[in-house]
């Protein structure tokens, strides 16, 4: 093929799909961040400095410095690490519960369906957020009570999308094949059905990180997310928040990389979306 | 229609003892024995509360016995006393408040619809154009700004540093009683704006990215094809033959978005010092009381499983499919 035909034939992708790329551009911006932590990272993020508390942005802090001096930029990049972490578990226990639940339901359809499916409305029927106020109240606000907090009432919509898939592959022929071989209904499950259904479950899971980040920020907020001096994007901007007039930048920073980073997730996950529906691939190419 | 609506209301029961089954062993997560936190909450609660608490839940008793005791409590929406000391029942303290989260929620709803649905049809008419693009972005930072961080600078911007409106409150506690009618509406209009237009922008996402999807459907449709040949001008086929169809499936939505809105009355309602269910949660969970706790989590459950109901019930009245489908 030509060069310029390729390169034409690039280009009007990205440009068709232009919000994808962005949002995958900085869904990788921030996992670098959190990987490279240390080496971006400028000061030591938990160390204070009482000769320096509230400057402003300047050329060796370069988002300020906070009440006690801590630099805020290192606080933000130590932040991204702690943010995305939650992110990824919560979002990875959703899965698997979610996808366990599904294909049983699915699968073996029947009463197992229906007792699983109701389970599952009776949990969406909960307002999510009282439920994890509720049960942190009672347990303690922690980094791990809160990634599995989040992770046990965030499954419902991984359950109802794997058995819908399941649903729709469970009877093709490939299927009936692999149960005459006289395969276990685990390994068909799990190796004949699971990777059939991956495609729809990425863009979930690739949502449900924004959404999971966001909730830790709204449960620091509240006093009951991850517990300072640990550093998370929602308690370095809830620490900002009471000093908003005089000292802009301790919220507006981890504020910003909150709202980049769930609107690259979800601009990611929607544009993988419509890339992967079937029903779109013939007006696009 | 009425033989469906007495179906769905009978499902909500094995619903109704669903919630309450995970409300249960909500409670038995404390760490120890809840009366012994209830003891170690301070010298002032005596030994005739504790005793009090441990004959409520019955902690003396099997679990199932516990459970039952209790849930015939629940049934007759009785939790107890609050541990507040103000001598409150707890369904006393939550009838006091959760008309004014209904209310708020209402209005949000009602707003999220009126804006987020034209939004999605615009978008889906105008697929892939540069209004497209910039609608989707518009509704996703919505979704992606942490609310309180947003509600916090509104706040500080619109009422502190240029004074438009009220700082927070549902009114203005002072003047209010002298005001006219009028004069009332528009000062609680004040108060509002803030919570409303922020709980709406965050929650805009949703219903427009659905409204979008459902356009792009209907847009395919044959019919709509028809109609273009009948030379029906382009604005009447929109709004008039598309968006009809196109709203169906948008009302399950709003049924699916009534618990993240009750969710986040904790947040609007404690920075706003709103006197509504969400900031009484709050509140609660900070001074762990517990039965606060419980019948909140019970109430906005079953608010919940009731607009859901609502939801379904107009859903099936402007469908006859759903009505007379076996599935029902």
């Amino acid at each position: 093929m030509e060069r310029n035909k390729l390169r034409s034939i690039i280009f009007s992708h990205i440009n068709k799909n232009i919000l994808l790329f962005f949002g995958l551009s900085i869904v990788l911006f921030f996992i670098i961040v959190a990987i490279f932590a240390p080496f971006i990272a400028t000061y030591d993020p938990a160390v204070t400095n009482m000769q320096a508390i509230f400057l402003p942005p300047n050329a060796t802090h370069y988002f300020g410095t906070d009440d006690i001096g801590r630099d805020v930029f290192s606080r933000v990049v130590y932040g991204t690490r702690i943010s995305l972490f939650v992110g990824f578990i919560a979002v990875g226990i959703s899965l698997i519960i979610g996808i366990i639940l599904g294909l049983a339901s699915g699968y073996y359809g029947g009463r197992v369906d229906s007792i699983i499916m109701r389970f599952t409305d009776i949990m969406l029927s909960f307002p999510t957020f009282f439920l994890i106020l509720a049960v942190i109240a009672f347990l303690k606000p922690s980094l791990v009570n809160v990634m599995v907090v989040i992770g046990l009432t965030g499954w419902m919509g991984v359950a109802r999308l794997v058995r819908a898939e399941v649903m729709s592959v469970k009877n093709r022929e490939y299927i009936t094949a692999a149960k005459l071989q006289g395969l276990s209904h685990k390994k068909i499950m799990f190796k004949h059905i699971l990777p059939n259904v991956l495609s729809p479950i990425f863009v979930t899971a690739t949502l449900s990180i924004a959404g999971a980040i966001l909730l830790e920020s709204s449960l620091s907020f509240l006093g009951l997310g991850v517990q300072p001096p640990t550093p998370s994007w929602g308690n370095i901007l809830t620490d900002g928040q009471n000093n908003i007039i005089n000292a802009w930048w301790l919220s507006c920073f981890p504020g910003l990389a909150i709202v980049f980073t769930a609107l690259g997730y979800n601009l990611l996950g929607e544009g993988l979306r419509d890339l992967l529906d079937p029903k779109n691939k013939k007006e696009n190419n | 229609m009425l033989q469906y609506t007495l179906k769905r209301l009978l499902a909500m029961i094995p619903m109704f003892i669903g919630i309450t089954i995970i409300c249960f062993i909500v409670i038995h997560l404390a760490p120890g024995d809840a009366a012994e936190i209830r003891a170690n909450m301070g010298a002032k609660y005596s030994e005739t509360a504790r005793a009090k608490f441990e004959a409520m839940y019955g902690l003396d008793k099997p679990l199932i016995e516990q459970y039952i005791l209790w849930l015939k409590k629940v049934a007759v929406l009785d939790f107890g006393d609050s541990f507040a000391g103000d001598g409150k029942t707890v369904t006393e303290k939550i009838g006091q408040r959760l008309h004014i989260t209904v209310a708020l929620n209402l209005l949000a709803m009602f707003f999220i619809f009126l804006i987020g649905l034209p939004l999605g049809v615009l978008s889906a008419y105008y697929q892939n154009s540069i209004l497209d693009k910039s609608i989707t972005v518009i509704v996703f930072i919505g979704f992606a700004v942490p609310t309180f961080w947003l509600a916090v600078i509104c706040m500080y911007y619109f009422s502190i540093y240029l004074g438009w409106l009220p700082i927070s409150g549902l009114y203005s506690e002072y003047l209010y009683d002298s005001m006219t009618f009028w004069g009332k509406v528009k000062d609680i209009a004040a108060h509002l704006v803030l919570p409303v237009a922020i709980s709406v922008f965050g929650s805009l996402a949703g219903i427009s990215r659905f409204a979008r999807t459902s356009t792009l459907e209907v847009l395919n449709e044959d019919y709509i094809t028809a109609a273009r040949a009948r030379g029906i001008s382009e604005s009447k086929i929109l709004f008039s033959h598309a968006l009809r169809n196109a709203l169906l499936p948008v009302i399950t939505i709003l049924g699916l978005s009534i618990p993240g809105l009750i969710g986040s009355s904790v947040i609007f309602e404690s920075i706003f010092s709103i006197p509504g269910m969400g900031q009484l949660f709050y509140n609660s969970v900070l001074m762990r009381d517990y039965p606060v706790i419980m019948g909140i989590l019970v109430i906005g459950a079953l608010l919940t499983l009731l607009g859901n109901l609502i939801a379904d019930l107009a859903y099936a009245y402007a469908d006859p499919r759903i009505r007379y489908s076996k599935k029902g």
